[in-house]
């Protein structure tokens, strides 16, 4: 056995047990670290197969920003795990039912899976070989000729659930303090500080 | 490849690993000692000077008194997050320095995503931190925690437009590739930090917003959160934190001097200067940073929290995205674009 299929079924082990964990473990904060650690072996899959960019752009954009989100959201939730625990036995049924439905459709997907050929032939015919050039430069030049315009509207679609998370969020609130930061520094010594002479005895008017 | 072959090679990266990783923790050792000394200076004090000639062995009594002391667990902890965070702090930010040229071919594994290597191993440090203050299970340590991650996250995108500049004129990846392509008649003027000075200032920043220092400390400050995150830790796991956020310091200085000064190359290009070792070219131009960053420290007040998501999010994103865009028009302008 080589050293890289040795490392392929640890990676591959720890993807499968913590996918596992994720939906196992009763803590929900477990479940997230158990999604990020299958994450991460995913990524070493990739190394793996010599897809050495995709493996650290998984770990940037899923681990080191999706997840985190997630793990707040699921650290702010106050989860009672006995409610939790008492609709299980309830549930069961209707979640096992699903879960076989997917099942079978997984393993009819799997069983009658072809791939056109026409499919694999036209990205290999522009992409050289690994020896050639990296794989960051390879995957550019796919992407930016062939699949431009599939980019541009991933792009697009990006854009738009930003566009409406903010508007879904954004409120004006009347009555809250701000600072102003240009005021604040276009602020000078003549503004701020009024020099005045205090008559003795008398005071001033402000 | 037989298997005493691989033996070999794991050997061989084992010795390597441990070589980097001894010189390192000394060179953290004093790069401690210097920023309290540094620090002290600044304000007219001695700072530590008890232990050793000028305290020299300060560091080494603290890592003693740290090993020796009782790890207390709060009553109300989650022992298993609350004693695996700090070392997953810590191993995330040693891991980073696998990649790290200190010379001409002087990297653990030099391997051509390396930039996003380190990209993405700094992003994972901010699960230390999290997992620290949430099961530490006290109100502070949680608000410093979510401090912390709002921040490293924030701040992480500017840095990437950063990276992303000077990829665009290095036309790779691979850190070594980095600093071969500084490589020029020019020397020291020939490095990035003269030609994309606007995103090695941001880069400065950025990098002590990520690696939460002064300015930038509200994770820890002392006067709101006690100690943030870390407020619960005593004893070997704090120090794991504490050497975890050092070892992140001296890897942005790492980085910096990689990315904008050059890495190993001399800054006068011809012969007695050439003839140095480009490990001392490194160690000095990293220890230079270190020290801006030191200074920065000991100058400073600390930024209001709702001035530091402004500078992210206002100042240095649409600063970074035009210079993406202008860097980008120049280098297809002129033609300077590197071809591979």
């Amino acid at each position: 056995m080589t050293a890289a299929a040795a490392f392929f079924y640890l990676f591959a082990a720890i993807t499968v047990a913590s996918g596992f964990m994720v939906i196992a473990s009763r803590n929900p904060v477990s479940s997230v670290l158990f999604l990020i650690l299958a994450f991460v072996n995913a990524a070493g899959l990739f190394v793996l197969m010599g897809a050495e960019f995709l493996a650290m752009i998984l770990v940037v954009v899923y681990v080191g920003a999706v997840a985190v989100l997630f793990l707040f959201v699921v650290m702010m939730l106050d989860v009672d795990f006995a409610e939790l625990r008492q609709g299980f036995q309830e549930y069961l049924p209707v979640g096992g039912l699903i879960g076989a439905v997917f099942l079978v459709e997984l393993l009819l997907v799997v069983g009658s899976w072809a791939i056109d050929p026409g499919l694999v032939q036209a990205p290999l015919a522009t992409a050289p070989s690994g020896e050639q050039m990296t794989n960051t430069r390879a995957l550019g030049l796919v992407l930016y000729t062939n699949y431009f315009f599939f980019f541009q509207v991933a792009g697009l679609i990006l854009l738009v659930a930003m566009i409406g998370a903010i508007v879904l969020t954004l409120r004006d609130r009347p009555g809250v303090k701000r600072q102003d930061i240009a005021v604040q520094n276009a602020r000078t010594q003549d503004m701020a500080v009024e020099l005045r002479k205090v008559p003795n005895r008398q005071g001033v008017e402000v | 490849m037989s298997l005493t072959d691989i033996l070999l090679t794991v050997g061989l990266i084992a010795l390597k690993s441990v070589v980097l990783l001894v010189a390192l923790l000394v060179f953290i050792a004093y790069a401690l000692l210097a920023d309290r000394k540094i620090w002290a200076a600044v304000q007219l004090r001695r700072g530590p000077n008890v232990v050793g000639p000028w305290g020299l062995f300060q560091s080494f009594a603290d890592l003693l008194k740290f090993v020796i002391k009782e790890p207390v667990i709060p009553a109300g902890a989650n022992k298993t997050f609350f004693l695996l965070a700090p070392f997953v702090f810590a191993v995330l930010a040693l891991s980073a320095w696998a990649v790290i040229p200190l010379a001409d071919g002087w990297a653990i594994a030099d391997i051509n995503v390396g930039i996003t290597y380190i990209f993405a191993i700094s992003s994972l440090g901010v699960y230390g931190v999290i997992m620290g203050g949430w099961a530490s299970n006290s109100k502070y340590a949680f608000l410093g925690a979510l401090r912390s991650a709002a921040q490293m996250v924030s701040y992480e995108v500017s840095l990437g437009f950063v990276i992303i500049t000077v990829l665009m004129c290095a036309g790779s990846l691979n850190l070594s590739q980095i600093v071969r392509a500084q490589d020029t008649a020019l020397g020291i003027f020939g490095w990035y930090w003269l030609w994309l000075f606007p995103m090695f200032a941001v880069f400065f920043v950025s990098a002590l917003a990520e690696t939460n220092r002064p300015p930038f400390d509200l994770p820890e400050a002392e006067s709101e959160l006690v100690a943030g995150y870390m407020v619960e830790y005593s004893s070997t796991p704090y120090l794991l934190f504490m050497l975890g956020e050092y070892v992140a310091i001296i890897t942005m200085c790492a980085l910096g001097t990689i990315l904008f000064m050059g890495g190993w190359l001399s800054p006068i290009p011809f012969a007695p200067f050439t003839w140095v070792p480009g490990v001392i070219w490194f160690t000095l131009k990293a220890s230079f940073l270190f020290f801006l960053i030191a200074m920065v420290k000991a100058m400073v007040p600390r930024y209001r929290y709702d001035q530091l998501m402004r500078l992210g999010w206002k100042v240095f994103l649409p600063l970074s995205l035009v210079m993406v865009f202008v860097v980008a028009l120049v280098l297809k302008l002129t033609g300077l674009a590197p071809v591979s």
